[in-house]
């Protein structure tokens, strides 16, 4: 029964999905705006879970003085602190107070002040970190070890140098179509091969899971 | 006397004068009223198709005098009532040269744009000068109903190709469960699981196990999940720690359901720990900040990325490849797969990851709808083949059967 029911579940509101996909009407539609209402109910009632279970983790980790545990005060401080600064504030009168509901937390200076100035730099250096990573992973790709990779390695380049300015004009427009060329056919079509394969793959796992042929997502794949 | 009285006049002359050459209103004044434009003919409205009702497309013939005639045009107004000769409300407008109009409405009654359905509406269409005022209204067209519709047409060839496929999908699985051997190409990267999973048991090292940014209803996590529930499996009968960070909590939350019923099928759910499967945050790069962390902190034998990823999958990867753990990974993100096939030991390049599943379980059931889905994919290229030929001999009507009309 704990594993009949959640498959009749699905089965029910995947035929159902996949009729309001082919059904326009309004009763069709309404009861699929219901139900994606319920997906962001679903996803506030998970957020609390989510809180739950880093803050259970990180608090284990420094219960028991595990490993680099110091990195754990640092998350709990971090969620703590934005969380006071995120709902407490200033109102128009200038009185302190707290705000569940409002915008007023989220203009309270000390919140923006912390998001601009700790989270935003922090994540920009992470995104940062991605053009040093390409150059790493390029350096591994375009090694000349055989033929194909010898030809990756010249495509690249010709994709790469068509944007020089020192080749001048004649060559800049010659590069210019083979580049064209590269990305518009033999790249195109791989990646349009790779997407039928990908759709067709979609339909099936989502016929599977509907009919309840697949049931991985119960832990029972 | 008679003098001043002539001088008088003659200065109130050139005063007058004077005004009326420096004063352009009394000029404008006399300016031409443009007359009335020929109206607009043969309106026609009717319910707009494959819709939610509350919608009706107008069309009409345009007015002699809309770009010819006195060329006096230069919008149409739209109007609608419930009645046909009064109450009408202007609902829209269009300039000169168009002759249809999708008067649209909301489905909220209480809304200023709400069109009732299955109710008699009546429609004008007024030619309109560059005086207002001086309009031409057509004959009103009426009565004409809005309704919903149950069915979209113009989705037809979708639902023929989801029925074909189906049918393809119930034929195949029938044909495995009667006992016929079906091949299925081997895909490296699922056999290296095994031997990663062993190596990370030989080696007294986690197993990192990365979900991707993808939410709980997209068919990537899905299909992760059941690549999880067999890693899990496998870990639990190793004995090997597992590590799962989630980005998203209802991701988590099905996670953790998966990997402690694997624990279970594989008898041992005393070795499930809670904090194995755990939430991190649903921001991207403090995401991938705290994956790295733990991937050169606790330095796992093996890293498994399966799902849906975007610019994070080389940060991740490259993290995996310096910190030396063997890499497989698996996307359905055509962008990704790139920065995974040169960073990873192992790729699933996109139908693969959905593959995944049924090659890890070798169930005839499974086996058979990646049959069906080869069949599907052998039709694709036919029909492909025979549409690059329909195109180029100008069979359009082989064309318009696959159209899909949104």
């Amino acid at each position: 029964m704990k594993r009949q029911i959640p498959v009749l579940l699905v089965f029910v509101f995947g035929v159902f999905m996949i009729f309001q996909y082919f059904s326009p009407h309004e009763y069709s539609e309404w009861i699929y705006k219901f139900l994606m209402d319920w997906i962001y109910i679903i996803g506030i009632f998970a957020m609390a879970l989510g809180i739950w279970s880093l803050i259970h983790v990180s608090y284990d980790k420094i219960k028991n003085k595990r490993h680099d545990w110091g990195y754990s005060v640092v998350t709990l401080a971090a969620l703590f602190i934005m969380m006071f600064f995120g709902i407490t504030g200033f109102d128009e009168n200038g009185e302190w107070g707290f705000y569940f509901m409002t915008q007023e937390g989220l203009t309270n200076p000390m919140f923006r002040n912390f998001f601009n100035h700790i989270l935003v730099p922090i994540e920009t250096t992470m995104f940062s970190l991605l053009a040093f990573f390409i150059s790493s992973a390029a350096y591994r790709a375009f090694r000349a070890r055989n033929v194909l990779a010898t030809m990756l390695l010249v495509s690249a380049l010709v994709v790469m140098l068509r944007f020089n300015p020192y080749f001048g004009e004649a060559v800049g427009l010659y590069m210019n179509k083979i580049a064209a060329w590269l990305l518009n056919v033999p790249n195109m079509a791989a990646k349009r091969a790779i997407l039928i394969g990908i759709g067709l793959g979609m339909v099936g796992t989502a016929l599977k899971v509907v009919l309840g042929i697949e049931r991985g997502y119960m832990g029972k794949g | 006397m008679r003098y001043i009285l002539i001088i008088f006049s003659l200065i109130l002359i050139t005063f007058s004068a004077v005004i009326g050459q420096v004063d352009p209103v009394v000029t404008d004044s006399l300016a031409p009223v443009p007359a009335p434009p020929a109206p607009v003919t043969e309106v026609a409205v009717s319910d707009k198709a494959n819709d939610h009702g509350h919608a009706l497309i107008i069309e009409w013939k345009r007015s002699l005098d809309d770009g010819a005639g006195s060329n006096a045009v230069m919008l149409y107004e739209i109007f609608r009532s419930e009645f046909p000769d009064s109450a009408f409300k202007m609902v829209g407008s269009v300039p000169l040269g168009n002759e249809r109009f999708e008067d649209i409405g909301t489905i909220e009654k209480e809304s200023r744009d709400y069109i009732p359905d299955n109710t008699n509406l009546y429609y004008r269409v007024d030619a309109v000068t560059i005086d207002p005022v001086v309009r031409t209204s057509s004959e009103v067209y009426g009565p004409v109903q809005s309704y919903s519709n149950w069915f979209h047409k113009g989705r037809v060839p979708v639902l023929t190709a989801v029925l074909i496929f189906g049918a393809l999908m119930v034929y195949f699985v029938s044909v495995a469960r009667k006992g016929t051997e079906l091949y299925v190409r081997p895909l490296a990267g699922i056999a290296a699981v095994d031997d990663a999973i062993g190596r990370a048991t030989e080696m007294g090292r986690p197993i990192l196990y990365i979900l991707g940014l993808g939410t709980a209803d997209m068919i990537s996590t899905i299909a992760s999940f059941t690549i999880l529930s067999r890693v899990a499996k496998q870990v639990a009968e190793y004995q090997t720690e597992l590590i799962v960070p989630c980005y998203d909590p209802i991701v988590m939350t099905v996670a953790q359901e998966v990997v402690k019923s694997s624990y279970l099928d594989a008898g041992h759910p005393d070795n499930y720990k809670e904090d194995s499967v755990f939430y991190i945050t649903t921001n991207q790069f403090a995401y991938v900040a705290a994956v790295n962390g733990i991937m050169l902190r606790d330095l796992p034998a093996t890293n498994v990325y399966m799902g849906k990823f975007y610019a994070e999958s080389l940060i991740l990867a490259e993290t995996g490849a310096v910190a030396g753990s063997i890499q497989i990974a698996g996307t359905d993100e055509v962008g990704q797969l790139p920065f995974f096939i040169v960073a990873c030991d192992y790729t699933l390049i996109g139908e693969e990851l959905y593959a995944a599943s049924a090659y890890l379980g070798r169930e005839p059931i499974m086996l058979g709808s990646l049959k069906a889905q080869d069949y599907a994919k052998a039709a694709v290229i036919v029909l492909m083949i025979l549409g690059l030929l329909a195109i180029n001999v100008h069979l359009n009507a082989f064309i318009e059967i696959f159209k899909v009309v949104d």
